[in-house]
């Protein structure tokens, strides 16, 4: 933690931030990881299960990762060490630090890609920065995940470029499920104060929207298909304030730990 | 190179038909020799970009476990066309680590041979040991002839 320290006066500060952003980058993960994982055995073609269900467990890779580098630092803080399972099935909805695009339904197959299309390519960048993180686990953990979610951010793009510019039907279901999705963008891009505290650890995710609109709308542009312009925007998520659709995903996600505390198989 | 029945079959379930008659004869292994519906050619725009999921066709899927080895068959696949199903394959077949190279050759393409011909075929080279090279005293320390 001694990179923690080099940020900012306080060291104490600086690792109740660093805490707080990996939180955040790891409950990004975990719930998405969890919503993909809802795929399996119903996607349209066993292929396409196998390959969601790919993507959910690189993501869980990497939530494994960050959360227990998250209860590391806390435990640091509080005095009582906290590990991965601690964190992802022993806290309650407004404790979660992910962005509310990562909980929003499944929906059909459209709605996911269109999700999967947008954090991918955010997540993507975000990686791309976060290699030279000044942090040494961030950036380790960044410089091997950035290769998954390459993969994760083609996978979208593949699926966004055939439906758009397939049927009039994949078409416009592929339309409904971006319309569906961007309400949540532009949360994904606003600043907190953790990650100003961490000047060289964390990244401005200001930073990382132009190269993501590029990637993004050069895609829906050879798929025929148009950003939205969404009426509302959700805010928050890194607040702990969530959509009704956390509340839904969290019981099912800790159900098994609740239930059996500390069970192994 | 043999294709056995589990790997025609691959994940995408049994390609037989009913009643279908199989075969394992030849060395061709359980391959059913009437009755395989072969999916006929998505229709495709400009882009081979394919229509409905219900004619994705079934693709054969080769990888290369390291360099130096060739590319051998692992089983197939279905996907709408031939980007989608390197990624399929990727996937389906590479997830443990399995391999460096990918080959997707469309199931129709392949010409194989058919059991009836099995006799033409096969059946000469059974009983002449003159074509084997059996016949010579390898020199010692050649360990690869």
């Amino acid at each position: 933690m001694t990179t923690a320290a080099r940020a900012g006066a306080t060291p104490d500060v600086d690792r109740i931030a660093l805490a707080a952003y990996v939180l955040g980058l790891g409950d990004d993960a975990l719930i998405l990881a969890q919503r993909l994982g809802e795929w399996i055995t119903r996607a349209p073609q066993i292929e396409e299960d196998i390959a969601l269900g790919n993507i959910a467990l690189d993501l869980l890779g990497q939530a494994r990762t960050l959360l227990g580098y998250a209860g590391e630092l806390e435990g640091a803080i509080t005095g009582q060490p906290l590990d991965e399972d601690d964190l992802a099935f022993l806290r309650d909805e407004r404790e979660f630090r992910n962005v509310q695009l990562v909980e929003i339904e499944n929906g059909d197959f459209a709605v996911t890609m269109a999700r999967q299309l947008v954090f991918s390519s955010y997540q993507y960048e975000l990686y791309s920065a976060l290699s030279t993180s000044a942090d040494p686990m961030l950036s380790a953990l960044a410089a091997k995940a950035v290769k998954e979610v390459d993969y994760h951010r083609d996978h979208a793009t593949q699926w966004v470029l055939r439906l758009g510019d397939g049927t009039p039907e994949s078409h416009d279901r592929m339309q409904a499920g971006l319309d569906r999705v961007w309400p949540y963008v532009e949360e994904i891009f606003d600043a907190t104060d953790t990650v100003a505290a961490l000047p060289g650890i964390a990244v401005d995710p200001a930073l990382l929207r132009s190269a993501w609109s590029d990637h993004v709308e050069q895609v829906l542009a050879e798929a025929t298909l148009t950003v939205p312009t969404p009426k509302w925007r959700s805010r928050g998520g890194r607040a702990g304030y969530h959509s009704e659709n956390l509340g839904h995903l969290l019981p099912e996600m800790q159900n098994l730990h609740r239930s059996h505390p500390g069970a192994t198989w | 190179m043999s294709i056995d029945s589990t790997a025609t079959s691959g994940p995408a379930g049994p390609v037989g038909g009913t009643g279908t008659d199989l075969t394992a004869a030849g060395g061709h292994g359980a391959v059913p020799v009437s009755g395989v519906p072969i999916p006929p050619p998505a229709p495709s725009d400009s882009k081979g970009h394919s229509g409905s999921r219900k004619g994705w066709p079934l693709w054969e899927v080769f990888i290369r476990a390291r360099r130096g080895l060739s590319h051998q068959h692992v089983g197939s696949l279905h996907a709408p066309d031939a980007a989608m199903a390197l990624r399929n394959a990727r996937d389906v077949y590479t997830r443990r680590g399995e391999g460096v190279s990918i080959w997707i050759i469309p199931s129709a393409a392949i010409t194989a041979s058919s059991p009836d011909e099995k006799d033409p075929f096969f059946d000469p080279a059974m009983d002449k040991a003159y074509r084997h090279p059996t016949f010579y005293d390898v020199p010692e320390g050649v360990s690869h002839l």
